[in-house]
């Protein structure tokens, strides 16, 4: 299962986590930094999982974002790898760039995120119908 | 495109977060935060009752605040009220910050649950999914309680809309997996099963998640899920990428859901039922026939769905284990992907092929592709790929092709990462003892280990190499010769010292008749690396000693000088000094025939399993090096796996029993390790008085002794042993701390290559940082160096950083690991309270799991100024006054960590006479946090 999703910009600054195994609050920004450092240095050549303590890291970056994901040993790493970039395209659709909105937009990539993994698992893919509640609520915002 | 940047017209939040992000630096943002974050509190304090846009704003701003890695104490009351608001974005926000920030024992779960099952009957479909998702994120037991009834009916009732449905399935999930007694099996059960054809596929999608939960737990009750998975996955498998239009990922029909239904089928044994099976292994061939038709696409997301299926589908075949056919084509696809340009696909080619190398039909096919993997092993360039391709190698290894790979990974080794030297050691050397077809290559192998690298041989590996040689004495001549002349070599590692003296002292005598190792010249040798070596090895080299009197006569003048030296007889070294007279008085006073039954060859060591592979499996656990092919490896071709489990010194105490022997102490060099205790040692006096020698081995456990001295006190003399003297001086400030470490030399000899590490057990990497500068590598004799370490606490910790001290002394390399006196307590900051307001907070304190208490034994007097000194030098304020009792002792103190700051109360109660004679202690903690109550706790009943 999917352990927890960070998106992260190139200075390691958290834009957004999300766990889905309890993890102290006190040790998150402990455990980010660490996750962060364990990716970010990594070049281009080498593999885009990392083993980290008992788990693996699926790291993927876009620009100055990168989204790294915790999984555990019965996940598949490809299947991870290429559902961080269906979130990515998902971001890309419904904000036309992805990278300066997080921030001022945390609750609707909550959302999205949100009807993409639930408790740690894949519940959607299907880029219309993730976005279906943020649709709606915009329709009712504009009526 | 919805105007979104706008953030819904919050538009305070805009503005504070531009404001954060041109803040300069991080101390501009915090002041910024503090400003939001008093604003915040007065307007939820303030008179006027907040409408629910207002709100909205502030829990938002305040997810935002934790976001950016800040503690957030308050609004979780103004977040519950979200709940209730008709519009779906302030309930939104409500449930996402309980769900982000509220963990499950909160008191606030009452109030939130019926928040939660008002939008559970409320019908509308948005509303309860959001309800739902807050179920499954907190999880808590009351939840639990609450809804463990309700969920399996909406999941499975016909009008739940589809959306529902999904949240509902991993909301029950959730429930099961937190508390599966509450989730009852029922009717509900086989209608779950049925979701597997359910039109719409994001349902589908979550209802696997549940069906493979509940499937590990109850396999037979969720056992027609195999027949519904197969036929849902042929369906995908043959459709059309068209077909599945809105599910199709770059022309790939619905990845993620194909790879979660074979992952489901991975919870079973292949179907019995012929027709179904069929089915299976035809979507197994048409994915594994994909593989090889060309793109449907360039993208690099075509290829990378595709292949998560296919490595999906291999998973399954090795998992069924059954069909060679479908083995050997798997194995060969992989064998493709090796040389793929991918760095990802290499990895992961390489991480199923070692779960191929155990399945006998696919064993040879994997072989085939060894040159490409050790090239692997030389060329890739990123070191967990690396580590992939020697477990590889680790795992195809075979009788036919052991020389091959012990000799690449040999090679290997020289260069290897450091992080998997070790690991890589016991490989080589279980591989090399499995597949040893003559035991000189045996030999040759583990001594060419011990010289490529010493350092990362454990002591289960030279312990091996000895019983080895013990039990077959076809190679005692060899080895005897081998040693001899690996000894020669000017800088030896002191592994290969012990290795040799032990040998030469059993077999020494098989090669004494060439001239050019005749006893004399043997014993010279050994004996010129006796002053660069540590205790344990010195100790022996004197029994190597003794037993060389016995095998070569002409040697024992030359060895009772050795003796009677004033360096061994008078050796400060208590278990040296005591050898050096015990064999000096044996060789002096016994007969011939004596000595020689006393000194008599070692017997052999009961065959057991290799105490080296049970070292492995607890470094990596089973799964990752599959093990248990090992074993089966062992049972069909091991002549060799003789050998004790136990170290040799235990097996010797053993053999001791039956037949005196005072050699038994040639292993003395008792580790913690071995089963020691299974030895009936009460027969022979010797074995008692040896087996208290040598605690402190090369790699000796961590020393802590000067540890808990300096809980509650800054400086001091943390470590001494002959050679060198470590003290240290402390400061601290808030969260931060400087400790300076002093290592002098008390020898007149040079250290060289001097070098310390700071390593963190545990959790503890993301609870402190503690950061130095290398030391100059040379001390020279008499002098001292100082090394300063800065260290930040991040959050409370419990472990101690490790300190390793590397150097070498004369030509023997010293590794001494010390406990940092780093503890908790040193970040506290004294609180002075009156006692009205230290009763109050002990009472707000008063939850089970917020205190700590031990009752224990006094081990020092209670002399009232000694315990005084000590409280205060804990670091809290030491209050006055305060307790009814005169006798009593409260302390109040707040831990600075750079996360939070915990308030902690303590208090002592002396019963002087608690029993006649017995002085005891009663010690209670109470703080915000129950870790940091426990540690402190455990660290102060030490103290007094």
């Amino acid at each position: 299962m999917i352990k927890f999703v960070l998106m992260v910009n190139r200075q390691g600054q958290t834009r957004l986590s999300r766990y889905y195994q309890p993890v102290e609050l006190g040790k998150r920004a402990a455990l980010e930094a660490d996750v962060v450092r364990g990716c970010l240095y990594r070049k281009k050549e080498e593999c885009s999982f990392v083993e980290y303590k008992d788990f693996k890291l699926v790291y993927r970056h876009y620009a100055s974002l990168y989204i790294v994901v915790g999984i555990t040993e019965s996940e598949n790493e490809l299947s991870v790898y290429e559902l961080v970039h269906n979130f990515v395209e998902v971001l890309d659709k419904y904000f036309s760039r992805v990278v300066s909105p997080i921030m001022f937009n945390m609750d609707k990539v909550h959302i999205i995120l949100d009807e993409m993994i639930q408790n740690g698992h894949v519940v959607e893919t299907n880029h219309s119908r993730i976005l279906a509640p943020l649709s709606a609520l915009d329709t009712l915002a504009h009526s | 495109m919805p105007a979104v940047s706008k953030g819904d017209g919050m538009r305070g939040l805009a503005v504070f977060i531009s404001d954060i992000r041109n803040c300069k630096s991080k101390e501009a943002e915090i002041k910024r935060i503090n400003k939001e974050l008093a604003n915040i509190r007065s307007k939820f304090k303030g008179d006027k009752a907040l409408d629910g846009y207002s709100k909205k704003k502030y829990v938002c701003k305040l997810l935002f605040i934790f976001l950016l890695g800040h503690d957030i104490d308050f609004g979780h009351m103004e977040a519950v009220n979200l709940l209730s608001s008709n519009k779906y974005t302030e309930k939104q926000i409500g449930y996402l910050f309980i769900s982000v920030l509220v963990n499950s024992n909160s008191e606030l779960i009452r109030l939130i649950n019926n928040a939660i099952k008002n939008d559970l009957s409320s019908r509308n479909p948005t509303f309860m999914c959001l309800a739902l998702h807050c179920i499954a994120n907190v999880g808590s037991r009351e939840m639990a309680e609450a809804f463990a009834g309700e969920i399996p009916r909406i999941l499975v009732a016909g009008d739940t809309m589809d959306s529902v449905k999904q949240s509902a399935a991993l909301c029950l999930l959730r429930l099961y997996k937190a508390s599966p007694d509450l989730v009852l099996m029922g009717e509900w059960t086989s209608r779950v099963v049925h979701l597997l054809n359910d039109q719409h596929m994001g349902v589908v999608t979550a209802a696997i998640s549940l069906i493979t939960c509940l499937s590990q737990k109850n396999p037979d009750e969720f056992k027609t899920c195999v027949s519904l998975a197969v036929s849902r996955l042929s369906r995908i498998v043959s459709s059309a990428s068209t077909d599945l239009q809105d599910y199709t990922y770059y022309f790939v029909p619905a990845p993620w859901l194909s790879c979660k239904l074979l992952r489901l089928l991975q919870c079973y044994p292949p179907p019995e039922d012929g027709a179904v099976k069929g089915r299976l292994v035809e979507c197994l061939e048409t994915i594994l026939n994909k593989a090889q038709e060309p793109p449907k696409s360039k993208k690099v997301q075509h290829s990378n769905a595709k292949n998560a299926i296919l490595f999906e589908a291999i998973s399954l075949i090795i998992h069924y284990d059954s069909e060679p056919n479908l083995l050997v084509r798997a194995c060969n696809q992989l064998g493709q992907f090796l040389q793929h340009r991918e760095t990802n696909l290499r990895y992961l080619a390489l991480e199923s092929m070692c779960t191929l190398a155990s399945s006998e039909f696919s064993h040879e096919a994997v072989k085939t592709h060894i040159e490409t993997v050790i090239n692997a092993l030389k060329t890739e360039r990123d070191v967990s790929v690396r580590q992939r391709a020697a477990d590889l190698l680790y795992a195809m290894c075979d009788r036919s092709n052991a020389k091959q790979i012990v000799a690449e990974m040999l090679s290997y080794l020289e260069t290897a990462d450091y992080s998997i030297r070790e690991e890589m050691v016991l490989k080589v050397a279980i591989l090399a003892e499995k597949y040893a077809v003559d035991y000189s290559w045996y030999v040759d192998t583990i001594l060419n280990l011990i010289r490529i690298a010493g350092d990362y041989v454990s002591e289960e590996v030279w312990y091996r190499v000895i019983q080895i040689v013990i039990n077959r004495d076809d190679v005692q001549g060899y080895a005897a010769k081998t040693v001899f002349e690996a000894l020669q070599a000017p800088a030896c590692h002191e592994n290969m010292v012990k290795v040799g003296g032990y040998i030469l002292g059993e077999f020494g005598n098989l090669i004494a008749g060439d001239p050019r190792s005749s006893p004399l010249v043997q014993f010279n040798l050994l004996h010129s690396k006796f002053h660069l070596c540590s205790v344990p090895t010195r100790a022996l080299l004197l029994s190597a000693y003794i037993k060389f009197i016995n095998l070569f006569p002409e040697t024992k003048a030359t060895i009772q000088e050795v003796l009677r030296s004033d360096s061994q007889i008078r050796n400060s070294d208590v278990e040296l000094q005591q050898r050096a007279v015990e064999y000096l008085k044996l060789s002096s006073i016994a007969s011939t025939d004596v000595l020689a039954t006393v000194l008599e060859e070692m017997p052999p060591f009961p065959e057991r399993e290799s105490s080296i592979l049970a070292k492995l499996k607890k470094k990596k656990g089973p799964g990752v090096v599959p093990v248990s092919e090992l074993e089966d490896g062992k049972r069909e071709g091991g002549e060799l796996n003789g050998g004790g489990d136990r170290g040799p010194d235990s097996a010797m105490s053993a053999s001791n029993a039956s037949t005196p022997s005072p050699s038994a102490d040639l292993l003395g060099l008792r580790s913690a390790a071995p089963v020691s205790a299974a030895a009936p040692s009460a027969g022979s006096l010797l074995v008692d008085v040896f087996s208290e020698s040598g605690a402190g081995g090369p790699a000796a456990a961590v020393n802590d002794d000067g540890f808990l001295r300096f809980v509650c006190k800054n400086n001091g003399v943390l470590f001494e042993n002959q050679l060198l003297q470590i003290g240290i001086k402390s400061e601290y400030r808030q969260n931060l701390g400087r400790m300076y470490l002093f290592y002098g030399n008390k020898t007149s000899v040079q250290f060289a290559s001097f070098s310390t590490t700071v390593s963190y057990p545990g959790e503890l990497q993301s609870q402190l940082n503690v950061q130095t500068k290398p030391v100059e590598p040379l001390v020279e004799g008499g002098a001292q160096v100082q090394q300063v370490l800065n260290i930040e606490c991040i959050t409370d910790f419990s472990e101690a950083p490790q300190l390793n001290i590397k150097f070498r002394y004369g030509g023997a390399l010293q590794n001494i690991t010390l406990k940092l006196p780093v503890t908790i307590n040193k970040f506290f900051q004294p609180t002075e309270m009156a006692a009205t307001d230290f009763f109050q907070r002990w009472k707000q304190l008063s939850q089970p799991q917020q205190e700590a208490q031990k009752i224990f034994k006094a081990n020092h007097g209670m002399d009232t100024e000694v315990l005084k000194a000590k409280l205060l030098g804990l670091g809290t304020a030491l209050l006055e006054n305060v307790d009814p009792n005169p006798e009593n002792y409260v302390c109040a103190g707040v831990v600075q960590t750079k996360s939070q700051q915990v308030g902690v109360l303590l208090r002592l109660e002396p019963n002087a006479q608690a029993q006649p004679g017995v002085q005891m202690y009663r010690l209670t903690l109470r703080s915000s946090k129950d870790t940091v109550s426990k540690r402190l706790c455990d660290l102060l009943a030490e103290q007094f």
